[in-house]
């Protein structure tokens, strides 16, 4: 079967007749009729992933006050914003906490309120208290201000997350003796609990490991509006990496960074989220359709929870010493089945990742499309996949390099 | 005059010892288990109705013994539209009363097996938890 093109396929879905199914759709019709029929019949799968996505973020532009000012630090309902860019811009990260925060001053701490929770009140089109000081030039002589503003009274609010929907994650448990408090959760001491976080067989990114489809310019569900893939994520290692012959090969994690507009957006794909003693962060919806161009891709895009598998890693010892190696592997049949089972010992598992918000996005998006109201975004460069060999690179503590000669 | 139904909490430490016992057999009182979750090495609770006259005192030895000792006079509740249906709760909570069902992938509270430890309040990502009076 020859491959199909973008164009083929949006022309489908610009006069109605392109066949759109979700992810766990398309693994019951390939169960049911093989890759090459399903292959031939389905033009587009959706899928979603709804889970926390620390590097995310918003960039603003509020307006010019008269007199004007030049932003020099600036504050959103007491959160810090980023004020290094042009007089009235400022990026908020969605892990921002105000000065005031107690932090884990008082272990654990509960970040009840951080820039993810500042952009899901933009989202709501909340008022949100906007202070900022300038030290004042000949062109901007305000030195303060103080205000409310509200999402429709900015000229811009982009959505812009430099690394979302990770590709594959570990599964998170504690070896050692006391609870932890960590981005994946509260960890119950000798392994008293796994936490994972993915939508696993309804996932963006383990659903395109080869990264046929994916790149800048693929459009997107984001935050319940639309939106881009702007480039790689930060961290994006798309490796597979050759493991010993009984443990599963698994995706180490590619990343997306995204890129939408924040009017668009709703408050229930965009969740301000506080992890106990670790810090605020944003929930974000995130929905991407893939053409399914030939077998290969629909293949792929067919696998199951049983035939993706997560690596389970000690929060404890390993992780925050940045020791590689692993307790194993697990398939996320066996993860969202409640138990696994780890050195012997049987372990609850929970997941920190909606699936049934993910499940939610693959219908929407689904619809979207079949109503010809969504058409697919053709990648003007598809990102790296596993071939082009990207590693790691760490951080090292050095002194300044001597200079030779 | 002691609350009648308290919360008990056992740290691991104690979670294998006889306690309970004394309650009848040196404080001479009356007690009915409403809820009980006690595993060897793992902290424990357990809900409590405790009548008679030395229930102060009874409850005064728990405390000795390391139990943390709450009136329940407090219920969760969970606020349906914050709730994400994550499952961040569903492994820490120790009585089972949040849990994932399968195959659906929603999270359900049964509140009657809610012990009132209020770990998922803290625990839970968007706030869904809440202690009402």
């Amino acid at each position: 079967m020859s491959d199909k093109t973008f164009q083929e396929i949006n022309a489908k879905i610009k006069s109605g007749k392109a066949v759109v199914v979700t992810a766990e759709e398309l693994i019951q019709l390939v169960a049911e009729k093989g890759v090459s029929r399903t292959a031939k019949e389905v033009d587009v799968v959706t899928t979603g992933t709804f889970a926390p996505m620390c590097s995310s973020g918003a960039y603003f532009n509020f307006g010019h006050s008269a007199p004007r000012i030049k932003f020099n630090r600036v504050w959103l309902n007491g959160v810090p914003a980023y004020a290094g860019l042009a007089a009235v811009d400022a990026f908020l990260g969605a892990t921002a906490l105000p000065e005031e925060d107690p932090l884990n001053k008082n272990h654990p701490g509960e970040f009840r309120y951080g820039g993810g929770h500042v952009i899901e009140d933009f989202a709501a089109g909340k008022q949100i208290r906007l202070k900022a000081a300038g030290y004042g030039t000949d062109c901007y002589p305000r030195r303060e201000i103080e205000t409310v503003v509200s999402i429709n009274d900015l000229n811009e609010a982009v959505l812009f997350n430099p690394r979302n929907a990770y590709q594959n994650y570990a599964c998170a448990v504690n070896t050692g003796a006391k609870t932890l408090y960590t981005y994946m959760g509260v960890l119950r001491p000798h392994i008293g609990n796994a936490h994972y976080s993915t939508s696993a067989q309804i996932s963006p990114l383990l659903k395109d490991p080869y990264f046929r489809t994916i790149g800048i310019g693929t459009r997107i569900f984001l935050g319940g509006g639309i939106g881009y893939v702007a480039w790689n994520g930060t961290q994006h290692f798309p490796g597979i990496p050759s493991l010993p012959e009984e443990a599963p090969r698994v995706p180490s994690g590619g990343t997306l960074a995204v890129i939408g507009d924040l009017k668009q957006m709703s408050p229930k794909w965009l969740r301000g989220t506080s992890m106990l003693g670790y810090g605020a962060t944003l929930s974000v919806g995130i929905g991407v359709p893939i053409p399914l161009l030939n077998e290969e891709v629909c293949y792929y895009a067919s696998r199951t929870d049983a035939e993706l598998y997560a690596p389970v890693v000690d929060y404890a010892e390993a992780y925050p010493n940045r020791r590689p190696g692993n307790l194993g592997f697990v398939s996320y049949a066996e993860l969202k089945s409640g138990r696994i089972k780890i050195e012997g010992k049987e372990v609850p598992t929970a997941p920190l990742s909606s699936y049934t918000r993910a499940r939610e996005i693959c219908v929407i998006l689904k619809q979207w499309i079949s109503e010809g109201k969504f058409l697919l975004g053709e990648p003007v460069w598809l990102l790296p996949g596993p071939d082009a060999g990207i590693a790691p690179k760490t951080l090292e503590i050095r002194g300044p390099e001597r200079r030779n000669g | 005059m002691a609350p009648s139904k308290v919360v008990l909490r056992f740290p691991a430490a104690i979670a294998d010892k006889p306690i309970i016992f004394h309650l009848v057999k040196d404080y001479d009182l009356m007690i009915n288990i409403l809820k009980a979750n006690i595993n060897p090495h793992k902290e424990g609770t357990m809900v409590l109705d405790v009548t008679g006259e030395k229930a102060v005192e009874g409850l005064e030895f728990l405390r000795r013994q390391g139990v943390v000792v709450q009136p329940l006079t407090e219920e969760i509740v969970r606020n349906e539209e914050q709730c994400t249906h994550c499952g961040a709760c569903t492994a820490i909570c120790p009585s089972g009363a949040l849990y994932m069902e399968r195959p659906s992938m929603l999270v359900r509270f049964d509140s009657e097996s809610c012990v009132v430890c209020q770990l998922c309040v803290r625990a839970c990502p968007v706030r869904a938890m809440e202690v009402r009076i």
